[in-house]
């Protein structure tokens, strides 16, 4: 390069580390990627492997302390039929968030990728946008709004004379609850909500990709478009809608404070972890807990990956 | 021949989902103003805009306002700093373990928010370190770096490597490069990403709880009015506050990267 012929002209501190860093690129590497290299690593890495310690440890049922001696005994006390209830209740809610989010979210990102263009493509991209970056707790606070007794939901069903069905809904066992608020139902309603747009835009990115002319080849071939999207549009949306489906999975595992604010009083494995690590000082278990939505999530990330949903993030 | 005409049933679908997304949104912006101040009462028996003078007048909720724009900022500048560090080193090269640096930036977002928040919580514990203004920053510095780390990715690899080269060529320093040629290509990015980090970090309560110790950043005190009613017309009037000040930013960092084939935000 010019470093000959510039020679001369090269003096000084800061021209001589430049000439430093340009003669050694790993050097450079290095430097970049220390800093952000060492907070994550101590700051987050340091933390997780911290946790994941005090899940080996165990809590001795009589003084309460912890016992720092390497056991699974932490580990089983998940599978007591308690426990495994909240593990089950957690993954079988997230799984029904995540499926209703994909039903409605595909037509939104079909209409966003093959028929809005111009001004339209831009308003359903900023239509997707806010609700995904708006303040969680704003979004389930208007839940809250929208399920109360007095709230407009039921003020609805009354003026349209349609209350009759919601109780019937309502005295449904397991779903149905006194009112919405405190029913299953509010609370898939409330993940439902908050989760929906980060399942939109993977599905949107992959069908981007889809080119129209396979639709038409298929249509041109003698199918049905019910035939059409089962068999081209849905096996190449299939990596969008699971890169979607890993947030709205991950996010309902996780999440604490939306079955706290709206729902029954039976728990999540949110409400579990913080329960046990804050006024039962059961930091074992708590851990233990914790880890169960990082297993799950590994064996989905990996069944992802092979599936190619990486591509469509 | 391509049909441009989309069949009624989508649009329809499209349309009924869109409103969806939204209309929980401006409800906030009507109970704001609503003059019922013991329920949830629809349709609000009338409007008033006195409770914005009475949320104006109280100290808890500035308090709680300046600690979550000091949090974000200071959060937001770590973030980029980091952030777009790993993005060069990333984008640069290719080199032993690259893909676990950009597995590790994108860990804290990919698992749990409570995962985050209870090690962190737990790491404080083992190293005696007391809840204060700083582990709050900690937590949402950590989060915040991936969201900087997309922007300026995608950015960095728009950028061809021959500007570089001609910089240098014309005889610039690597430091002179870094200021005339790199940082004008990736400043929209790297804005867009910045407003992004600050915008979740305004708004993130799952790991704060974990970290805060007794101070309150805005989205705890919501949380708490939330679980325990209190004062209904004051927290109407901070979810509608909130809201706006989420969506200055996120509008701010489309406008900022519209055009471009990777537009700010499409991952959170």
């Amino acid at each position: 390069m010019s470093e000959h012929v510039l020679e001369t002209e090269r003096s000084g501190g800061l021209r001589g580390i430049s000439d430093v860093l340009w003669r050694n690129p790993r050097l450079v590497i290095f430097l970049l990627l220390a800093p952000p290299a060492l907070w994550l690593g101590i700051v987050y890495l340091g933390s997780l492997f911290a946790l994941l310690a005090q899940s080996f440890f165990s809590i001795d049922e009589f003084s309460g302390l912890i016992q720092y001696e390497l056991t699974l005994k932490t580990y089983r006390e998940l599978f007591t039929p308690a426990n495994f209830d909240i593990i089950v209740r957690t993954v079988v809610m997230s799984a029904c968030v995540t499926i209703a989010a994909a039903i409605i979210a595909f037509p939104i990102a079909y209409f966003a990728a093959r028929y809005a263009k111009g001004k339209w493509k831009a308003l359903f991209y900023i239509g997707v946008m806010l609700p995904l970056w708006s303040s969680y707790l704003v979004k389930v606070y208007s839940w809250k709004l929208i399920l109360a007794k007095e709230g407009i939901l039921n003020w609805l069903f009354e003026t349209l004379h349609l209350s009759w069905l919601l109780n019937a809904y309502l005295s449904i066992p397991v779903i149905g609850g006194n009112s919405l608020s405190v029913s299953a139902t509010g609370t898939f309603l409330v993940f439902l909500y908050v989760w929906l747009p980060f399942m939109v835009l993977p599905i949107q990115a992959s069908l981007e990709r889809v080119p129209a002319s396979m639709l038409e080849a298929s249509g041109d071939l003698g199918a049905s478009p019910r035939q059409t999207f089962r068999h081209v549009l849905l096996p190449l949306a299939l990596p969008g809608v699971i890169a979607g489906s890993i947030f709205t999975f991950s996010l309902t595992l996780g999440d604490y404070i939306i079955p706290q604010i709206v729902g029954t009083s039976r728990r999540f494995i949110g409400q579990a972890v913080y329960s046990y690590q804050g006024t039962a000082g059961n930091i074992p278990l708590a851990a233990a807990f914790a880890v169960v939505p990082i297993v799950i999530m590994a064996f989905y990330l990996w069944v992802a990956k092979r599936k190619g949903a990486f591509d469509a993030l | 021949m391509r049909s441009d005409r989309a069949p009624l049933g989508l649009k329809i679908a499209a349309g009924a989902g869109l409103a969806f997304m939204h209309l929980p949104i401006v409800l906030i912006f009507i109970y704001a103003f609503t003059t019922e101040d013991k329920s949830y009462q629809w349709p609000p028996p009338g409007l008033t805009t006195k409770w914005l003078a009475v949320t104006w007048n109280r100290p808890d909720v500035w308090e709680a306002l300046s600690l979550s724009l000091r949090v974000a900022a200071i959060s937001t500048a770590i973030a980029l700093v980091l952030g777009t560090l790993c993005a060069a080193a990333v984008s640069r090269s290719k080199f032993f373990g690259r893909e676990a640096i950009s597995l590790m930036v994108i860990l804290p977002i990919a698992l749990p928010g409570i995962v985050t928040g209870i090690s962190l919580r737990s790491a404080f514990h083992l190293a005696d370190i007391p809840f204060s203004f700083w582990t709050i920053v900690l937590g949402h510095a950590t989060f915040c770096v991936v969201v900087v780390y997309n922007n300026a990715v995608a950015r960095f690899r728009r950028t061809s490597g021959s500007l570089i080269e001609a910089s240098m060529d014309l005889g610039a320093d690597g430091f002179q490069t870094f200021r005339h040629v790199i940082l004008p290509n990736i400043s929209t990015a790297l804005l867009a990403g910045g407003m992004l980090a600050f915008a979740l970090s305004f708004d993130e309560v799952i790991v704060t709880t974990f970290t805060a110790g007794q101070q309150q950043t805005l989205p705890i005190w919501m949380l708490e009015e939330l679980v325990r009613p209190r004062e209904r017309p004051v927290t109407n009037v901070v979810a509608m506050m909130v809201a706006l000040v989420t969506l200055l930013p996120i509008l701010g960092a489309y406008y900022l990267t519209r055009g471009t084939d990777t537009v700010a935000g499409q991952g959170k």
